[in-house]
């Protein structure tokens, strides 16, 4: 009766501790390939819930990882919107030649990734003439030895930053919000890398972090801001931000300087002076999927 | 006070009591066991790399951003709300064969849901931010984001689907009387919040308006009637397998009454299937592109053709097997319209409808998206956990209903022993 | 007298800065003028007027008119008797830093957008501390072959799926 008993002890005792070691093992391979960052950035709050004090620190925080990664001293700013501003967008389609200098002047400014896996904030369709509403039939990899090309129109698309963004009401963590002046921005630590809101967008405005980003040091643009440009982690969802961290300043975005044709357009919609508010009261404008009612705030027009 | 305590007691000797009876089991359990823990340790490796590196390991791209794993959870949810199934029968209008596999179906539910939280867990990008989600700790975009809204249904349902059968049992091994007062308002609620959870993850499609293969009203609809195929079919095939394995009496009837439900459920789903096509077809809009890309190929690309066409000759042969009652009333037709069914609405609900959705994309961009090893194995692995939940769970369930591990039994037990203890001293 | 006069004109300095300080300043980029060019009247000063309409075969040979070359030749937009300066219709003459006047005789639409910012490209502030730069016309569109060339246009995006091949680049 004693083997008995101490079998069945013995047994017990066996399984539990296996059954121990199976769960610490889980867990600690589970942990051990969260790389030290993500271990550092666990419990970061939300952007919209830090007091002054601990963006400040998270700042300071990202400036001494940026060095220690890149050997570059970033500025990394947190301003916040101006007042009285709503950023609109203008872009005139008689003029776009589809050259694509502006994806790779926003991929430059934004210190996107650029291979493995790159990530483009703009993309540039290419239409048939007669074809403008139906994307069905656009072409994206076009690559002719010259543009434009005869019979051929060209559409860039990128994030339209509604003031009805579906993209913000699916976000289950509010990761994704609209700013007061109307810029809909990422909080690129708060994601959680769910992938609903590129889903939910009708204009593929968002793409995602699928690995680390690969950017060559030499090309990085270190003045960024914490909500905009700063470099991004895997796993992340990101997209245009109108450059935020130069139209608060009062700059133009990078897309709108490097466009050779002059296509690009930008202001302050509530400022009846702008550029944009002449476009809009001189032009006929319009703006894509408009019966989704997202409210775009990117115009698109012809000339007169 | 004290008798929270003394149930807190008797809940923490019955789980101890239940680990006895889960580490022992005949050479065949073992190896069943073993074979699913291994399938789990493959895809817990792929899953590390995936975590390390990034989703860049699965196939997924920026223009189909969901694949393999949401499929398989939206499945997999569907099987989960069948449990009401069962229940609707059992406990309303007190049909008494399925009466005692109430609590086989409820188990089977939470195994389910344990399943469909397992696929959401591996599709996130950041596992480590999950916390973001829990409200009143994170920031929950509650009630906007319906990914919220599933979040705490499913949470819900797994709670409710381990507190009934998990308070039945542990009553059924001391011998008392469950407390009806308690517990019938949690079994009364399951039946809505099964259809609740459904129809949330159906929602969570059905708004959006960038997507027109998925922005259509008829999705919750089809969604419950596919659900209700889906689970009972695999229901069925697992009692069998328990009738065989345990003394647990199933009639029959049983069996050929669930698989009558079924023939309907496929009925209604069928019927919403083809008013959709109808209306696609014949309005002849730029809506059509999903549906071409998966019944016909689109530009192409027709890569899920013969998968969907598989599956719609898959459920019309089940459905007659069911609705005949000379195919239902036999097993072994039974049993391979089950079979059909499980595996055609799989392919109905989970590919069949996640892709299309992002097929062509807002842009009208084509990706042919293809699941990749690490993915096929990551998914391989979480249904065998799903797998072993359940029969650790049922490895537990099944004694205790047959009556063979009780309390009393184990009163007896320790007695006995002692006082031969006592002999050989 | 004096005491007034300074009055009005540290008015006048202070209203001056104070409207600088609410609108962003504007400056125009320089004409984008070949090397060694100009000024023109370092040759052209000592050269006889010759108001015929031909096609210069000594100098200037690199210059193709493609520019309504039917209605108006060279002397119709230069100045005659002072190749520094461009020529308006009613007679005025301007600089060439101010060339987009003279476009704006013919180009009335365009260049009432270009005024007010909408048309080619304008670069800097449009609000703020710096400066909005005007692109000139000529920045943009030769005077002489206005019509924009084609363009080599930069790589598409990598197709998705070769993306995200981990071995390839």
């Amino acid at each position: 009766m004693q083997n008995q008993n101490n079998k069945r002890y013995s047994r017990r005792e066996f399984l539990r501790n296996l059954s121990l070691t199976a769960l610490a093992g889980f867990s600690l391979s589970i942990l051990s390939s969260c790389s030290k960052e993500e271990a550092e950035d666990f419990l970061q709050k939300h952007f919209r819930e830090m007091t002054p004090e601990e963006k400040k620190h998270v700042i300071a925080k990202l400036e001494e990882r940026y060095y220690r990664k890149y050997g570059k001293k970033f500025e990394i700013s947190t301003k916040e919107a101006l007042p009285n501003t709503l950023w609109g967008y203008g872009l005139e389609l008689s003029r776009c030649i589809g050259c694509r200098r502006c994806v790779y002047a926003c991929v430059k400014e934004n210190n996107n990734s650029r291979y493995k896996p790159q990530l483009q904030w703009i993309r540039v369709l290419r239409l048939k003439r007669g074809n403008l509403i139906n994307l069905e039939n656009s072409e994206h990899y076009y690559d002719p030895p010259q543009v434009p090309e005869k019979g051929f129109i060209y559409l860039p698309v990128q994030c339209q930053h509604c003031e009805d963004p579906p993209c913000v009401k699916v976000c289950p963590v509010h990761a994704t919000w609209k700013e007061p002046d109307g810029l809909v921005v990422v909080d690129y630590n708060w994601c959680i890398g769910c992938r609903y809101c590129m889903a939910a967008c009708p204009y593929k405005g968002r793409v995602f972090n699928w690995a680390e980003p690969n950017i060559p040091t030499e090309e990085l643009n270190t003045s960024v801001h914490y909500l905009g440009n700063r470099p991004r982690m895997k796993c992340a969802v990101d997209k245009c931000t109108f450059c935020i961290q130069r139209v608060r300043n009062g700059r133009y975005p990078a897309c709108v300087e490097a466009c050779p044709t002059g296509t690009r357009k930008f202001g302050n919609l509530l400022d009846p002076n702008s550029e944009i508010r002449y476009i809009i009261d001189r032009k006929r404008v319009f703006r894509l999927k408009e019966d989704l009612n997202t409210e775009p705030k990117f115009y698109y027009f012809f000339e007169a | 006070m004290e008798k929270f305590r003394e149930t807190l007691k008797e809940t923490w000797h019955f789980y101890r009591r239940t680990l006895s009876l889960v580490v022992r089991g005949s050479k065949a359990y073992y190896a069943w066991c073993f074979f699913l823990l291994a399938i789990v340790f493959v895809g817990l490796l792929f899953y590390l790399k995936q975590h390390d590196l990034g989703l860049v390991e699965t196939n997924m791209t920026d223009q189909v951003s969901w694949g393999l794993y949401i499929a398989n959870f939206t499945y997999l949810v569907g099987m989960a709300a069948a449990a009401v199934l069962l229940v609707i029968p059992s406990y309303i209008y007190s049909f008494k064969p399925i009466k005692e596999i109430v609590v086989l179906g409820e188990l089977f539910a939470a195994s389910s849901i344990v399943m469909a939280i397992l696929f959401v867990m591996v599709d996130l990008g950041r596992l480590d931010r999950f916390w973001h989600m829990i409200p009143f700790i994170g920031l929950m975009n509650f009630p906007k984001s319906l990914l919220a809204w599933d979040v705490l249904v499913l949470n819900g349902y797994l709670f409710l689907n381990l507190l009934i059968p998990i308070y039945l049992l542990i009553k059924f091994y001391y011998h008392k009387e469950p407390n009806w007062n308690f517990i019938l308002p949690f079994i009364l609620a399951s039946v809505p919040w099964a259809v609740g959870i459904h129809t949330v993850t159906a929602f969570l499609y059905n708004g959006l308006a960038a997507r027109p293969f998925w922005d259509a009203s008829i999705l919750a609809p089809r969604f419950l009637a596919s659900a209700l195929c889906s689970g009972p079919a695999i229901m069925i095939i697992i009692f069998q397998i328990i009738r065989r394995i345990s003394d647990i009496k199933i009639e029959d009837r049983a069996l050929f009454k669930i698989a009558e439900l079924i023939a309907y459920a496929m009925f209604i789903n069928l019927f919403l299937l083809s008013s959709e096509i109808y209306q696609v077809y014949y309005s002849n809009t730029s809506h059509i592109a999903p549906f071409k890309y998966l019944f016909q190929g689109l530009h192409g690309h027709n890569q899920l053709v013969p998968w969907i066409w598989a599956a719609m000759a898959m459920n019309l042969i089940a459905f007659f097997l069911f609705l005949v009652p000379g195919t239902r009333k036999r097993l072994t037709t039974l049993n391979t319209g089950c079979f059909l069914i499980i595996i055609g609405v799989w392919i109905e609900k989970g590919p069949g409808f996640v892709i299309p959705g992002f097929v062509p994309d807002p842009l009208g961009e084509i990706y042919v998206y293809v699941p990749n090893l690490l993915e096929l194995m990551v998914s391989f692995g979480i249904w065998a956990a799903g797998l072993l939940v359940f029969t650790l769970l049922v490895k537990v369930a099944i004694p205790i209903e047959t009556g063979k591990f009780s309390h009393v039994s184990y009163i007896e037990r320790t007695f006995r022993r002692e006082e031969e203890d006592q002999a050989w001293k | 007298m004096k005491v007034s006069h300074a009055a009005v004109t540290s008015l006048f300095l202070l209203l001056f800065f104070a409207s600088s300080a609410m609108a962003v300043v504007e400056e125009y980029t320089p004409p984008p003028m070949t090397e060694g060019m100009f000024p023109c009247s370092n040759c052209h000063a000592s050269m006889e007027v010759n108001r015929k309409k031909r096609e210069l075969k000594e100098e200037h040979t690199n210059i193709k008119l493609l520019h309504a070359e039917s209605m108006r030749w060279c002397l119709d937009c230069h100045e005659a008797k002072n190749r520094d300066k461009l020529r308006l219709y009613n007679g005025d003459l301007i600089n060439f830093t101010e060339s987009y006047r003279l476009c704006g005789e013919c180009h009335g639409p365009v260049y009432k957008d270009w005024k007010a910012g909408i048309h080619g490209k304008r670069v800097g502030y449009f609000a703020g501390p710096g400066k909005r730069i005007y692109y000139l016309c000529a920045n943009c569109h030769n005077p002489h072959d206005p019509k924009f060339k084609p363009l080599k246009p930069e790589p598409p995006p990598y197709r998705p799926g070769k993306n995200h091949d981990a071995k390839s680049k």
